[in-house]
């Protein structure tokens, strides 16, 4: 175990920041595709609400592991021999992306489309009375309180997505999960390989979902 | 009578339904400036939609409402303009709860541009202590009684200076001890001379305070006409069945 920490500590921790990273990155553009898909689900119009489902039902019915073959093979492929005369190349970094933010996104319009609907609708209707537009009484009104009762929900899904990094591994980057089986196959010590993975996880989500909850008690003051 | 003759609301062979549910059949009737109009009946009659159509929170699906000269019905007029001279209460307050009191009372006229926001605050200020509420402005809906929430809510609708207020059972989710403040904060209002229309069903308060009572069941409108004639000497078999039950 000590062997481990003293000669793979470094690169473990290394593995570690690009999970975060690509955790970040994935988040980041998931927040925008919920959003979007989130209010779309919402709004009075049935193309908007259908174009909302479909989004989150085809990515919900598919796999990470395979959305990641898909968007990291599957659409190189398609462009640059189906098609032909594209030369697409995502980088792991580039592919695990999109797959953490498709993914992550369609829960997180879920998310979003039913904190919307839990608001009760006399709070747009009275925003509505007042001659505010549909876009303002959102804005100023019904999102905030939304954005409210999502934070608990929203926190466990940045915490699935965290985890589902280790997803990745099967298109070759380097996070986490992936660097450890280089360090067990060179050590075969995969007891204590797996042990220290594991602590490490347990180490950044647990400071994650504490400072959350912190997070969410400074929120909900003043209610 | 003479400055009653401007006519503030026109309503010509309103219908709507949902789906195959008709909910209002046929309804016409004007509403004068200044007057106070109480709408009665049986729940299910339509009365509260009737008054959500004269703001377009339901769009209406036949017929004419013309509000200071605009057919709101008409999807080209802009609603929003036209509800910013329109104050609409509503029986469960639907105060804004993530925005303390003040903020409740400015949020829609610095939204709007109405006027500076130094005005607004200053108006929402004088709003509240009209409705005897100035020492809440910092409180949050939450931490306000039933009574004062809805004198809140009268306060907010007034902000935006509107020349009709609408009123959707103001009082029927209140505490009884609580209708009587509120009741006195309408009372008011149409003494200042605001037009009002109120769905209600506090005959007592119809009968001090309405011009004229309208009685509607089924989705038309049964019998209307001033208060102490209409509550005391119904004409139509409905309107007598009815108010033997609520009086």
């Amino acid at each position: 175990m000590i062997k481990i920490i003293t000669v793979y500590g470094g690169m473990l921790l290394a593995a570690m920041g690009r999970t975060l990273l690509l955790a970040l990155l994935g988040l980041f553009f998931a927040c925008i595709i919920g959003m979007i898909f989130g209010i779309m689900g919402v709004v009075k119009n049935r193309v908007c609400n259908v174009i909302s489902q479909i989004f989150v039902d085809v990515i919900r019915g598919v796999p990470m592991i395979v959305l990641a073959f898909f968007v990291y093979f599957g659409v190189p492929y398609l462009f640059n021999t189906i098609i032909g005369g594209f030369s697409i190349n995502l980088t792991a970094l580039q592919a695990g992306t999109v797959c953490l933010a498709l993914n992550c996104g369609a829960y997180m319009a879920e998310i979003i489309r039913a904190g919307i609907q839990s608001v009760d609708k006399g709070q747009m209707e009275a925003a509505r009375s007042l001659g505010l537009t549909y876009g303002m009484a959102m804005r100023k009104v019904v999102l905030p309180q939304a954005i409210r009762t999502m934070i608990p929900t929203f926190i466990n899904q940045f915490i699935i997505t965290l985890k589902d990094t280790s997803i990745l591994s099967v298109i070759g980057f380097p996070e986490l999960v992936n660097t450890a089986k280089n360090v067990q196959a060179n050590t075969f010590m995969s007891f204590q390989t797996w042990t220290i993975v594991g602590i490490m996880y347990l180490i950044v989500i647990t400071i994650l979902s504490r400072s959350a909850k912190v997070l969410e008690r400074r929120l909900s003051v003043g209610r | 009578m003479e400055d009653r003759k401007e006519i503030k609301i026109s309503v010509k062979n309103l219908k709507k339904n949902f789906g195959s549910l008709e909910v209002l059949k046929d309804i016409s009737t004007v509403v004068y400036k200044g007057e106070v109009l109480c709408i009665i009946g049986p729940s299910g009659s339509g009365k509260s939609t009737f008054l959500r159509c004269l703001n377009r929170l339901e769009e209406a699906s036949g017929g004419t409402i013309i509000i200071n000269g605009q057919n709101i019905v008409d999807k080209g007029t802009n609603i929003n303009k036209v509800r910013e001279n329109i104050g609409m209460v509503f029986q469960h307050f639907n105060l804004f709860n993530n925005l303390n009191i003040i903020d409740n009372l400015t949020l829609a006229p610095n939204m709007l541009k109405k006027c500076s926001k130094e005005e607004a605050s200053e108006r929402a200020r004088k709003m509240l202590q009209k409705v005897g509420l100035e020492d809440k402005a910092l409180s949050y809906p939450g931490q306000l009684s039933g009574g004062q929430k809805q004198r809140v809510a009268i306060a907010r609708a007034l902000c935006m200076e509107p020349d009709i207020m609408l009123f959707d059972e103001p009082t029927s989710a209140l505490d009884p001890e609580m209708v009587g403040e509120v009741l006195q904060v309408m009372k008011d209002l149409a003494a200042d001379g605001m037009t009002m229309v109120i769905v209600t069903h506090e005959m007592g308060f119809a009968r001090e305070v309405a011009d004229r009572v309208i009685f509607m069941d089924g989705g038309y409108i049964i019998e209307e006409g001033a208060p102490g004639e209409l509550l005391a000497n119904p004409k139509e078999a409905r309107t007598i069945d009815f108010l033997n039950k609520v009086l």
